[in-house]
């Protein structure tokens, strides 16, 4: 199945509904009021934001006065446009690779460590993880099964051991054994949490110390399911870690995961990978371009 | 908690003090503004449509009293009209049958596993045997985690062959039966709503166990998809109503505004901390007064007495009748308001409280305590014998400067000339609910 069936494939049941209507709303008929007002509805619903939306739908009006396309054409380029990014992963000058993913807990964060270690090791990279979610029960035991299955090292401590120390010890691990990719799975933290948040900064130094310039990637993982707390989130994570992508998951849902359209719009942050499935390989580099053609396809 | 809704709401009132009648078009900007923030606080687009229209017709109606200025009409009005979002009236929990058995169900990540875990602890707080059951085999080590979370709290937990969902639970069911636990929960996987089998899979348990309580787990911070979801649960379990989860992480009220309105069910309790204590029955007019920024002084004596001991909190009472107020109490007063959760949502209760930098707060808070502790009980007591170098050495022990010491110092004797003229004012003090 090539990556569009995929993407088109855990999108159906997004499109489904919402963006067809947004579609049908746009699609050939001249852009009045009316229409207008149900396409900043939609957008709407779709958890873009009451204040995205509007801006959004703006932009399609300048736009139509400009040059009288297509609206639906029209919308699809002010949605690309906005969702456009570097949605590649950096890679340093000497591996190891030093991937931190972070986030409020129950966004799937270690289900999407599982998926990109498994995109990893199909790429033939040797994969680490560090087990630095030292608060969850059972959080350790999660990210070892998930390493068995797909055969990458687990670097463990006790639950309540200091997550720095684990970052440590993985990376220092990576560093003399010549593995190529480190990723961190960290504590679900809410971002409300002064505490939290300082701790999550502090493995974020440790790491950096043993080897500078890691982490190279912090992927803040953002539920699709999640509202406009998904920017507050976004901007809290980003101010204390320097966030530098999105992962969005639970795209399989019915929610549309609207939020990532405010959180690249206003922050700046690019989507690097969607999730949308239990299985390994249902994680994907993010195309803006792929993204919004499969939403209104 | 609802910080951006509190402060929306506060501008849209104050843009209506002064006018002299509510008409359609000077409330029309209010209404747009209502409108806005509730969008933004992601209730549903929906609801958000009704609730318009409903708080329109009243205060434009019959409804309005001559004896209200306009922005009591308006807060009255939208102060009713939410609480009917909210479900109205505060709802326990309904168990019958001896075993009752309650399920939790809902989406991944919405926070099921650790929710079983506060319910039991609740349930055996109140005198219950609770039973937890392990039956979410798919997420990889779910059920190690409920094993763990069990042991914390002492309540057994079954997990069967780890295997087969209905397995286990018919498992609990013998040993739930056998052993005589009065209650039974549930914590299952996480699904979609649109997971056909999954649901399924769900609907066999339901009618196998036939619970008294079948809730949805519904995390917080969910955006309008919520309602779908959770109209597609309860159309095909038939809920009984709802836990909201991580009402501390900023929520903004979307989803408990929302789900009640679209289901008809209610919201039974609220999960607000990471602690295993930290599940809070849900109270539709102290929320919606919360929302409005009238505080809720109801739930912070709920808080005081659960966290209080009601033995020290006497003695304290007849110390601050006597005056004999000293450090050493004021050490234990702080103790015990740490223990009541974070000073910022502590501040939220009290009506009209200037909204405090929680961190700094906490540390101010944080720094007294450690230079009490660096005090003798003897300094503590009689605090007039601290002088210079006993200073110095508070200081030092405490990691605070001189400076922090003599600030704090000069706080108590400010306290206790208050607590002076208090005395001479117990009317005054009565008002504050301290009857002396």
């Amino acid at each position: 199945m090539g990556l569009m069936d995929l993407l088109k494939k855990g999108l159906k049941k997004t499109r489904e509904g919402f963006f067809e209507r947004i579609a049908s709303a746009l699609k050939g008929s001249k852009l009045d009021e009316a229409t207008l007002e149900e396409v900043e509805e939609l957008l709407i619903l779709a958890d873009v934001g009451a204040e995205t939306a509007h801006e959004i739908v703006e932009m399609i009006k300048e736009r139509y006065r400009e040059a009288q396309d297509d609206p639906l054409e029209i919308a699809k380029k002010v949605l690309t446009e906005i969702l456009e990014g570097d949605a590649t992963i950096s890679s340093p000058e000497k591996p190891p690779l030093v991937i931190s993913v972070v986030g409020v807990n129950g966004t799937g964060k270690t289900t999407t460590i599982a998926k990109l270690g498994y995109l990893f090791k199909s790429q033939g990279k040797d994969v680490v993880f560090a087990a630095a979610d030292t608060f969850r029960a059972a959080a350790i035991e999660q990210i070892k099964t998930w390493g068995e299955r797909i055969g990458a090292t687990v670097i463990s401590q006790h639950m309540g051991a200091d997550a720095g120390a684990v970052a440590y010890d993985a990376v220092s691990h990576a560093v003399s054994k010549g593995k190529d990719v480190v990723i961190i799975d960290t504590a679900g933290r809410l971002h409300t949490k002064h505490n939290l948040m300082e701790e999550l900064k502090k493995v974020h130094r440790v790491v950096s110390k043993i080897l500078p310039g890691a982490p190279h990637e912090v992927l803040l993982v953002i539920d699709a399911t999640t509202g406009q707390n998904g920017l507050v989130q976004a901007t809290k994570f980003k101010e204390a870690v320097e966030v530098t992508g999105i992962v969005v998951t639970k795209l399989d849902g019915t929610a549309k995961g609207g939020v990532v359209i405010p959180i690249r719009h206003k922050l700046g942050i690019p989507i690097k990978f969607i999730g949308f499935g239990e299985g390994m390989e249902d994680l994907k580099p993010f195309s803006a371009r792929d993204f919004v053609e499969a939403l209104f396809d | 908690m609802f910080e951006a809704l509190q402060e929306r709401f506060g501008k849209v009132i104050k843009n209506l003090t002064g006018k002299g009648r509510l008409t359609e078009k000077n409330i029309a900007d209010a209404v747009r503004q209502v409108k806005l923030s509730l969008l933004e606080a992601d209730v549903n687009y929906k609801v958000v449509k009704d609730f318009i229209e409903r708080v329109k017709s009243r205060v434009l109606g019959e409804e309005v009293l001559k004896s209200f200025t306009p922005e009591q009409q308006f807060i009255a009005a939208i102060r009713d009209e939410l609480i009917g979002l909210l479900g109205g009236e505060q709802r326990r929990l309904n168990l019958v049958h001896r075993p009752s058995y309650i399920m939790l169900v809902g989406l991944q990540g919405s926070g099921k596993t650790t929710t079983a875990a506060k319910l039991a602890k609740k349930l055996k707080k109140e005198g219950l045997r609770p039973l937890l059951v392990a039956a979410d085999v798919y997420r990889p080590a779910a059920i190690d985690q409920l094993e763990q979370l069990g042991k914390v709290i002492e309540v057994p937990v079954v997990t069967g062959d780890r295997k087969n969902p209905e397995k286990i639970v018919k498992e609990a069911q013998e040993i739930a039966v056998n052993r005589n636990h009065e209650v039974v929960i549930l914590d299952t996987a996480g699904r979609l709503h649109i997971d056909d089998e999954m649901m399924e899979e769900l609907s066999r348990v339901k009618e196998l166990v036939r619970p008294d309580e079948i809730l949805m787990v519904v995390d917080a911070m969910a955006g309008q998809d919520a309602v779908n979801s959770a109209k597609v649960f309860d159309e095909r379990l038939d809920l009984t109503g709802f836990i909201v989860t991580k009402m501390d992480g900023d929520a903004r009220g979307g989803v408990i505004l929302s789900i009640h309105y679209v289901t008809g069910k209610p919201i039974k309790f609220v999960g607000v901390g990471e602690k295993i204590d930290d599940l809070e029955p849900f109270y539709p007019d102290r929320v919606a007064s919360r929302i409005l920024g009238m505080g809720d002084v109801l739930s912070l004596i709920d808080k005081l007495e659960a966290s209080m001991d009601a033995e020290k909190m006497k003695e304290m009472e007849s110390k601050l009748k006597r005056l004999e107020f000293d450090l050493n109490d004021f050490r234990e007063q702080l103790i015990q308001l740490k223990k009541m959760g974070s000073l910022a949502e502590v501040m939220s209760m009290i009506p009209g409280a200037p909204s405090v930098d929680a961190v700094k707060g906490e540390e101010n808070m944080k720094k007294a305590l450690a230079i009490l502790d660096s005090m003798t009980p003897q300094e503590r007591r009689n605090p007039r014998i601290i002088n210079h170098s006993r200073k110095l050495r508070i200081a030092k022990g405490s990691g605070t400067t001189v400076n922090d010491v003599n600030r704090l110092l000069k706080n108590y004797e400010e306290f206790q000339k208050m607590m002076k003229q208090f005395k001479s004012n117990r009317r005054l003090l009565r008002k504050f609910g301290l009857n002396i």
